[in-house]
């Protein structure tokens, strides 16, 4: 048996031991899938004892590097172990910021005191990590943000506000892009900063949505103290770490599109809804192509995203190709949302009852319009894919 | 299996890549066309494509072929696509010797696979009797006669018919006109008295033909496969023509944008380069995501014919639902971003355009594939 093979072998049966039960549950809640941070409240002690026998092996992170506490994996050892986790509809035991965004930039950009200070708690789920990107006259031109950062001396002060901060009134810490040198053009003279949202001067107010709920703040920050150890990477090189950033929340949002094997079908949800099929066929045939040609698209997105991994590892990718994967899959979120509440009716657009779930299906069709704006709007993903990959000259 | 191209995939790609860009450009094409060419198709290039091994990529090694497989032919059919270039390689290469392969005799390949290989015979598949994709629609009889059959009916654009050596025809020889079942597929000599073979013109300058066969008689080797059992053999024939024909429409549609782009890059107007418009650069970057959409389901549904994935019709029904509408897409762009130029006969994006609608319409449309999709999913 080869090592990769053992690997599997063992993997599987400590996941058999180890997933409660309650954790191979589809995910139909926001609680259901844990966030961590101290002001987390567990939905039950499973998902508990979950995030804490994972996150002991590192494998909430699996290919981080082992000495901050991440598992250590290959690439190949990481990809048995989410077949596996796949295989037994296991919920991924931490879904965090931290993992997806400033961990890698961390581990790439920061200084060796700041990973041991933060990677360790990212891993274990300790800390949530909330994002200060966007500014309320900055959001697709992000590099114009105007949140200033002044040296003095010992450390730097904060001024100004940030909007789309998710969870901002649960987050423990926020990394944050500030403007460090308003006299340099306008992408020199941006810094990465993190600091604890307690620290005084914070302050944060939720934003309601067209969907009802409030998963994001505004976020005022009035003479916050920053330490200066807590700046990733060097002064005025924020531009670069927050492209790298995005890459990695453009490929998660991007994700959406894909549709867990636990998930039903929307030609089954269709089906269920008609009462069954007439003549071996959906009654309403025009749904039933829209059906089809949405089953289509969506088998080739996730063959793109195989391909792309597959090239990666054979060497021959084109690269940039976030920018594409992230417009075509939140395209394609939308519309899955859009086909999903016209095949359900009016009962799709139900606001409260609990026959209806309490209106969770309209609520997360209308959280989907977000997936497009999100991470880049789709606008400034063609933008990209425009400029860098198919060297189409701006026009200015 | 990884959806890369391996080494000898890759060297087949671009060889093919290289000579039909050298010896068979759109340019010959027009030059056909031009022409009114009495075949339809270079003969030298055709020869030259032989002597490169491409009439033998399925032919398997017993019967003096390359048995290169699927994914490699369809390199050569998605270069094909990009020099639009006409021959028999479809029919004959791919379709007639999938065919053979599915179904034939040990004799019947001894007899006709090393001829394909070798160039000196050409085929053309004739399951059409209208001008939409309904194989099982078959008035076509064969009527069983002494040893043999014989077969009288009507077959309409069956592609290359009028230079092919032997036709494959579907006849019915039990059930009624509409039935997936009672339907035979026989070989017949295009010389055979009582085949008459009309020659038709489509947009595309590729060749068609329109097919009447009165009183042919035929022995009873001339079958291909089981009597009135071929439905599996055309369901196959259905996923291998339409897996190609995605992968030349892929072409098309690679070329066209790359082209397009080109042109975005050289055309001024209003003193900037029409590509430095944002309301162009999106549509050229929506473009970009679609190919690049289309490019994972075409090797997929290659991969699935080498591999006999159970899978395969669903994913060659994807395939070219996909496939025809990036097509249909990129080469309406295409004309439209190069505005009154891209009108004219004397620029080849037209050219993709009349290749691209036909091939799609061939062996089933974008519609056909949708519903052939959800019925395979049953709904």
């Amino acid at each position: 048996m080869s090592d990769l093979e053992q690997f599997r072998t063992q993997t599987r049966e400590w996941l058999e031991a180890n997933c409660p039960a309650s954790q191979r549950l589809p995910v139909m809640a926001f609680e259901d899938r844990c966030w961590g941070g101290t002001k987390w409240c567990f939905v039950n002690e499973d998902q508990k004892q979950w995030l804490e026998v994972m996150a002991e092996r590192g494998w909430t992170a699996p290919d981080w590097p082992a000495e901050y506490g991440g598992g250590g994996l290959s690439k190949e050892e990481t990809k048995i172990l989410r077949e596996e986790m796949y295989r037994i509809d296991a919920r991924p035991p931490l879904f965090s910021m931290g993992l997806s965004m400033i961990g890698p930039a961390l581990l790439k950009y920061g200084s060796e005191e700041l990973k041991r200070q933060h990677i360790p708690n990212i891993v274990k789920g300790k800390i949530w990590w909330c994002q200060g990107y966007s500014e309320p006259n900055y959001g697709s031109d992000l590099a114009g943000l105007q949140t200033r950062c002044e040296d003095k001396g010992d450390h730097f002060l904060v001024n100004g506000q940030k909007v789309w901060t998710s969870y901002a009134e649960r987050a423990d810490w926020m990394f944050c892009l500030v403007r460090t040198d308003p006299n340099a053009a306008k992408h020199a003279g941006i810094s990465l900063v993190l600091f604890d949202m307690t620290t005084p001067g914070v302050r944060t107010s939720p934003i309601k949505l067209i969907s009802g709920n409030s998963p994001f703040c505004e976020t005022f920050l009035d003479d916050v103290r920053v330490e200066k150890d807590q700046l990733v990477g060097n002064i005025n090189q924020g531009w670069e770490l927050a492209s790298y950033l995005l890459t990695h929340e453009r490929a998660m949002i991007g994700n959406m599109g894909h549709t867990a094997a636990s998930e039903k079908s929307l030609h089954q949800h269709a089906i269920d809804v008609a009462g069954g099929l007439e003549n071996g066929q959906l009654g309403d045939t025009a749904l039933r192509t829209d059906i089809a040609q949405w089953e289509i698209d969506i088998l080739a997105f996730e063959l793109t995203q195989e391909r792309i991994d597959d090239e990666t590892k054979a060497g021959t990718g084109t690269g940039a190709t976030s920018s594409m994967l992230k417009y075509a899959g939140t395209e394609l979120n939308k519309q899955r949302f859009e086909l999903l509440t016209a095949i359900h009716g009016q009962a799709g657009l139900a606001w409260e009852g609990e026959a209806f779930d309490d209106g969770l299906l309209a609520s997360q069709w209308l959280r989907t319009k977000g997936n497009s704006i999100e991470g880049g709007t789709s606008e400034i993903q063609l933008n990209i894919i425009s400029k860098r990959i198919l060297g189409l000259g701006q026009k200015a | 299996m990884a959806l890369v191209l391996n080494e000898e995939q890759t060297m087949l790609k671009e060889s093919a890549q290289g000579f039909l860009s050298e010896h068979a450009p759109v340019s010959q094409l027009r030059q056909l066309r031009d022409e009114r060419s009495e075949t339809g198709y270079d003969k030298a290039t055709w020869q030259q494509m032989v002597e490169l091994g491409w009439s033998g990529i399925l032919v398997p090694e017993a019967h003096g072929g390359l048995a290169f497989g699927h994914v490699g032919m369809g390199q050569v059919m998605e270069e094909n696509g990009r020099t639009l270039t006409a021959s028999p390689l479809l029919s004959t290469a791919v379709l007639a010797t999938s065919a053979i392969n599915y179904a034939g005799s040990e004799t019947q390949k001894k007899a006709l696979l090393p001829a394909v290989v070798e160039g000196n015979l050409l085929f053309a598949l004739a399951l059409d009797e209208g001008p939409k994709y309904r194989p099982s629609l078959v008035k076509a009889t064969a009527t069983a006669s002494g040893e043999g059959y014989v077969l009288n009916g009507e077959k309409q654009f069956v592609a290359d018919a009028h230079i092919a050596d032997r036709l494959i025809v579907s006849a019915r020889t039990s059930g009624d006109a509409n039935d997936a079942q009672g339907i035979s597929l026989f070989i017949i000599d295009s010389a055979a008295s009582g085949v008459d073979i009309e020659r038709v013109h489509l947009a595309d300058s590729r060749n068609s033909a329109m097919l009447r066969l009165s009183h042919v008689t035929l022995p009873a080797d001339a079958l291909l496969g089981e009597q009135g059992d071929a439905a599996s053999l055309i369901t196959y024939l259905t996923d291998v023509a339409n897996i190609h024909l995605s992968a030349e429409l892929l072409g098309i549609s690679q070329e066209v944008f790359e082209r397009t782009v080109q042109y975005m890059k050289e055309r001024s107007q209003y003193g900037a380069l029409i590509g430095s418009y944002q309301a162009l650069q999106h549509r050229a970057a929506h473009m970009f995501s679609e190919i690049e959409l289309a490019k994972s389901i075409v090797i997929k549904a290659q991969q699935a014919l080498d591999v006999n994935d159970s899978q395969l019709s669903l994913l060659a029904s994807a395939c070219k639902a996909k496939v025809s509408a990036v097509a249909t897409l990129v080469t309406n762009e295409g004309v439209q971003l190069h505005g009154g130029i891209g009108m004219t006969d004397e620029l080849d994006i037209g050219f993709f355009m009349k290749r691209a609608r036909v091939a799609e319409q061939q062996f089933g449309d974008r519609r056909y594939h949708l519903q052939r999709f959800a019925s395979l999913q049953n709904y």
